[in-house]
């Protein structure tokens, strides 16, 4: 196997796959890409299977050492991206030969950045999926010095390909959303602050939950704990927003006021702590047509 | 009970809850059970995974969305109340905790809130048969039914930042074992040193929803032995056939 050295992990790089979705019973949360349509779109652009395990980077990327041929593709949140001197733009498909270091620079547009890798990073897989996640995986992200395993490239093939993608608009402050299970116990004026209100990410928020600052008027008790999912947005007792994200708990006892869509989940998450977003109330289809 | 028709709702894309709004209860968690395996049986044909809680189903679908709205159907037209009870053939498994003063960081605390003498706090939570409603919170932790009322006290005024592997806590009326270390705010009353949760296994934890647990009080010592004979693969847990 071959490997990319970690010389500096950045702020909260990590494994991430599709997730895990077989273990809830267990207890275990989903986690996988906060953006999965950035982390599809990279690993499309290498040939990869969709659950091919990209690296997941936050706000302030790693530097890596490749200590093998290998095809990279940089999706999602815009950074400045340098092959040793060389710059590169996201969305690209590149070569990059042994001892080649990329590095993460200035970040300039969105939260999170993918890099996918020809084959996927190989780290092992446990309870199907190679996530990242305390409690499961030795590491919760990755640390300077790891070793991160993959296959090394033997062809040149998709060098500097480009694939045409549907514009997703992943950068509206517009976070599509469903009723969630408790909404129709929600006062009217309640629902209108909802799908009329701004609300401002917190700095507190992680690949588990964001919440945000503003409150509204709550009169809900809490529901008996029963389940919750990615996307799925609870209202505390003191009138916060909480919405949940990859790494959340399988279960829950504040009242579900939304579920946001796999698109809304993925704009979400491409947000700063400080950004200011609105809910974007969808209906569910009838039937498939 | 009277087997009740669910609400049913959409959750995301790929996802159906059922909620029933009857009374927490071992019998209604049977029947819960068995509505389970019977949907899987005869209401379901795409790969899902579904998750049971203390009064909802969670059905999410692994494949394409599509298959969402076949099966959509397929529940609406179930008749819930003609699916009996069936014998989940579950298990009784017995739990070692030592409820020494190292691990029980919160006994004094529960003793004099409660006005019981700690032989009494011991006794109380070894006597009753808990049943294992679902897993949630941390991997591996189980939310148990069951627990003596006098036993019943507030979360911490403050959460301990890390509490160890194993540590059985009080919150409310519940009671509960951490899995990992984590950070805590139940009441720290014992440590069990049975594996709750190993990622490394195809069924990481030995536990499933149906499942009844007894506890048993140990020593230091034997708390220690017991540890031993896991990190050696030669500790057999205690279970038997309900």
């Amino acid at each position: 196997m071959s490997e990319v050295e970690v010389l500096k992990p950045g702020l909260y790089t990590s494994i991430q796959d599709l997730g895990r979705m077989q273990s809830a019973v267990y207890g275990v949360p989903r986690s996988g890409v906060m953006d999965s349509l950035a982390a599809r779109k990279a690993n499309l652009l290498l040939n990869n299977p969709p659950d091919a395990a990209v690296l997941e980077i936050t706000m302030t990327g790693p530097q890596l050492r490749f200590h093998a041929d290998a095809q990279i593709v940089v999706c999602g949140a815009t950074f400045e991206l340098k092959l040793n001197d060389r710059p590169l733009e996201g969305s690209k498909a590149y070569s990059c030969v042994t001892g080649d270091v990329l590095t993460f620079g200035g970040l300039k547009r969105g939260f999170r950045a993918y890099l996918a890798i020809n084959g996927g990073f190989r780290s092992p897989e446990i309870l199907h999926s190679r996530s990242q996640y305390t409690g499961v995986t030795p590491k919760a992200r990755i640390e300077k010095g790891d070793h991160l395993p993959f296959v090394a490239a033997t062809t040149e093939k998709n060098s500097g390909a480009r694939v045409q993608f549907p514009e997703t608009g992943i950068y509206k402050n517009s976070i599509e959303a469903f009723p969630g299970p408790e909404w129709d116990l929600l006062e009217a004026s309640v629902r209108e602050q909802l799908t009329n209100g701004s609300f401002t990410l917190l700095p507190t928020s992680n690949r588990m939950a964001i919440g945000f600052k503003e409150t509204v008027v709550n009169d809900l008790k809490g529901i008996t704990t029963g389940p919750v999912i990615p996307g799925t947005v609870q209202l505390t007792p003191g009138g916060n927003l909480i919405a949940l994200m990859r790494d959340c708990q399988v279960t829950g006892g504040y009242p579900r006021v939304l579920q946001l869509n796999e698109l809304g989940i993925c704009t979400l998450a491409q947000k700063r702590p400080g950004e200011v977003v609105g809910f974007g109330l969808k209906e569910y289809l009838e039937t498939s047509s | 009970m009277i087997p009740q028709k669910p609400k049913i709702s959409r959750l995301g894309e790929r996802a159906v809850l059922l909620q029933w709004d009857f009374a927490i209860n071992p019998e209604n968690l049977n029947w819960l059970l068995s509505v389970k395996d019977f949907l899987l049986q005869n209401a379901i044909e795409s790969k899902v995974e579904v998750i049971s809680t203390y009064n909802s189903l969670l059905i999410t679908y692994l494949s394409g969305i599509d298959s969402v709205y076949g099966d959509l159907e397929r529940l609406q037209a179930v008749d819930f109340s003609s699916i009996p009870a069936s014998d989940l053939q579950r298990k009784t498994y017995y739990l070692p905790v030592c409820y020494d003063a190292e691990f029980g960081l919160d006994l004094e605390e529960l003793s004099t809130t409660n006005k019981l003498k700690i032989s009494e706090i011991i006794e109380l939570h070894t006597r009753p048969i808990y049943t294992v409603y679902f897993m949630g919170f941390l991997p591996g932790f189980l939310y148990l039914g069951g627990m003596d009322e006098r036993l019943r006290i507030s979360r911490k005024k403050t959460p301990r930042p890390s509490v160890v592997k194993g540590a059985v806590g009080i919150a409310e009326n519940q009671t509960g074992i951490y899995p990992n270390s984590s950070p805590a705010g139940w009441q720290i009353i014992g440590n069990c040193p049975v594996e709750l949760f190993n990622p490394q296994l195809e069924i990481p934890c030995p536990f499933q929803a149906g499942d009844q647990i007894q506890f048993y009080a140990v020593s230091k010592a034997e708390h220690q032995e017991v540890q031993e004979q896991i990190k050696s693969g030669n500790f057999q847990l205690k279970t038997e056939k309900r």
